[in-house]
């Protein structure tokens, strides 16, 4: 094997680049947190480490492209997946024009639309987890706080939490990519369940703290 | 604007957002000169806002005169009055908002409105040196984790539902527990997790950078009234629980925006159970860690006076006619004119 290499340091576990029988593969490894109180910690990454495997996987099935799984062990919370070459959608976005910055969003928004249809919620929708090939293809990673359910809610936060990361990351074309993302989720969800979803959002949205539209309880 | 004596202007600043009614006094260098504060104790229950509201016109024009005795300077001396403008609760805000009007009118100088929670991360930036952290904020009524980008604080991570002490205020309300002046909610729940021992299986929700806290409160407090486990080890277990939620989060936002500089506050950052989760995360990635003194991370005026020196000599002021309370101003809705 040769000398891993570490890719990225992320907040849940360490990602690092190696050869495995001859393939360019990532390791992920969580790593144990010491803040955490030891039973929760390795409740926690046991769980995660078995989970994501399983759901990208099941990714696979509703025609979301994920990494291939080599090799899951839950005792060191290693997962031993495919390497994907290409570009983190956090930086390209800003990179490209309105056209293709638009394009790719509607993709990501039907490939979460898809993950919602099949019963997938991804749970960290994040830019930074969308990896572009050089054909283009979107890979959705990280799927550690992702659940099986149809549920409206879980479906409802899972794109909340999309936009508000377009927000604090990407904020000068927010709504745009938002958008942009709603209707290629509208393209391939059925259209009574995608109501549903976007009148959950604004919910979603009213239940937070501070929000503007939330008139009634200004009342006080 | 070009000052030409920092240390001879001086910026009142008023806080009146929840339970607290705090004065502080600014110079333009920063010397906090005054911080006089009253806590508005419900004899049951959580915080009233007419009540609370009713409590900070009581007190107002006493801790008004305590702050500038205790500065040394008359109020002629003041060169602008700052006000905390919202995030809040209506009748408080407003309380202190017409007091700040007053006081503007009568001496014949300016106002200016300041974003709550960004007084808070400003003030933990001058006590602490910091200059672009990523901040925790925890407290009563917030719980997020924000950091500066293009004229704004942005909001990383927040509470899907209610605020970190809000969660566990409401557990020791429920728990038959009590508060007093100088000994809050916060202090009680922290002193009877020492003492626990168990660690009960509590719902733990992170989602993305995002937390919850309503579903692990109901839990916590239905645990404790089927009496599944003592006081302590519930105060222990939700301490536990909800304090790594916030750390994971905060953990994710210090890997997402690779600030070295992490900053705790808002009134839970007085936790020491909590300050030694974020320091650990902090030290992992190596940022610098640091926490608010006590009497700056709670509600204070200082925190308002400080910030409104900094809007103010940034060219901001707040006139009358647009200095209504904004009781739902989000933190990434206000204007950061003096970083760059």
């Amino acid at each position: 094997m040769k000398q891993p290499l570490l890719l990225g340091k992320g907040a849940e576990a360490n990602l690092y680049l190696t050869e495995w029988y001859g393939r360019k593969v990532v390791f992920k490894k969580r790593l144990p947190k010491k803040y955490r109180p030891t039973a929760l910690d390795e409740q926690i990454r046991a769980y995660r480490t078995v989970h994501e495997p399983q759901l990208m996987h099941e990714a696979k099935k509703a025609g979301v492209p994920t990494p291939i799984i080599f090799l899951v062990d839950r005792k060191n919370a290693t997962i031993i997946m495919q390497y994907i070459e290409g570009r983190q959608v956090k930086h390209l976005l800003n990179k490209v024009s309105k056209h293709d910055r638009q394009s790719l969003c509607f993709g990501i928004g039907e490939s979460v639309g898809k993950l919602h249809e099949y019963g997938l919620i991804h749970g960290d929708l994040t830019t930074s987890n969308f990896i572009q090939d050089k054909n283009g293809k979107v890979f959705f990673l990280d799927f550690g706080l992702g659940e099986r359910t149809k549920e409206v809610e879980a479906r409802g936060v899972d794109l909340h939490l999309m936009k508000r990361a377009f927000q604090s990351t990407h904020y000068n074309f927010a709504d745009e990519c938002f958008e942009s993302a709603i209707e290629g989720y509208s393209a391939v969800m059925n259209s009574e369940a995608s109501k549903n979803v976007f009148l959950k959002i604004r919910e979603i949205e009213k239940r937070g703290r501070y929000v503007a539209e939330r008139k009634n309880a200004d009342c006080l | 604007m070009k000052i030409k004596d920092d240390k001879k202007h001086y910026c009142l600043g008023i806080e009146s957002s929840a339970d607290d009614f705090g004065v502080g006094i600014s110079t333009f260098d920063g010397t906090i000169l005054a911080n006089a504060v009253d806590a508005y104790i419900p004899m049951e229950g959580g915080i009233h806002p007419r009540e609370a509201a009713r409590h900070h016109a009581e007190v107002s024009s006493k801790i008004l005169s305590e702050a500038l005795e205790t500065s040394g300077i008359g109020p002629q001396d003041l060169s602008v009055i700052a006000f905390s403008q919202g995030p809040g609760l209506g009748p408080c805000l407003r309380t202190g908002a017409t007091v700040a009007r007053a006081l503007s009118s009568y001496l014949g100088i300016p106002l200016v409105g300041v974003n709550h929670c960004v007084a808070h991360i400003e003030i933990g930036k001058l006590k602490t040196g910091m200059k672009n952290p990523l901040a925790l904020y925890v407290s009563g009524g917030n719980t997020l984790v924000a950091a500066f980008d293009s004229g704004k604080y942005r909001v990383f991570g927040e509470t899907l539902d209610i605020a970190l002490g809000n969660c566990l205020d409401v557990f020791a309300r429920e728990a038959g527990l009590r508060q007093r002046q100088g000994l809050p909610f916060g202090a009680v729940v922290e002193r009877l997790a020492q003492e626990g021992k168990i660690l009960a299986k509590l719902p733990y929700t992170v989602k993305g950078m995002d937390v919850s806290f309503s579903g692990l409160l109901t839990a916590a407090v239905t645990a404790f009234k089927k009496g599944e486990y003592g006081v302590e080890d519930l105060c222990f277990s939700l301490q536990e629980t909800a304090f790594s939620m916030v750390t994971e989060v905060t953990e994710r936002a210090l890997a997402h925006t690779g600030k070295k500089e992490t900053l705790l506050t808002g009134g839970v950052a007085a936790n020491k159970r909590l300050q030694s989760m974020i320091f650990s995360i902090a030290e992992e990635h190596g940022a610098h860690f640091e926490v608010v003194p006590k009497e700056f991370a709670v509600d204070n005026g200082a925190m308002v006076a400080w910030t409104g020196v900094l809007a103010y000599t940034n060219g901001s002021a707040t006139p009358i006619d647009k200095s209504q309370v904004r009781l739902r101003w989000r933190l990434e809705e206000a204007d950061v004119t003096w970083m760059k």
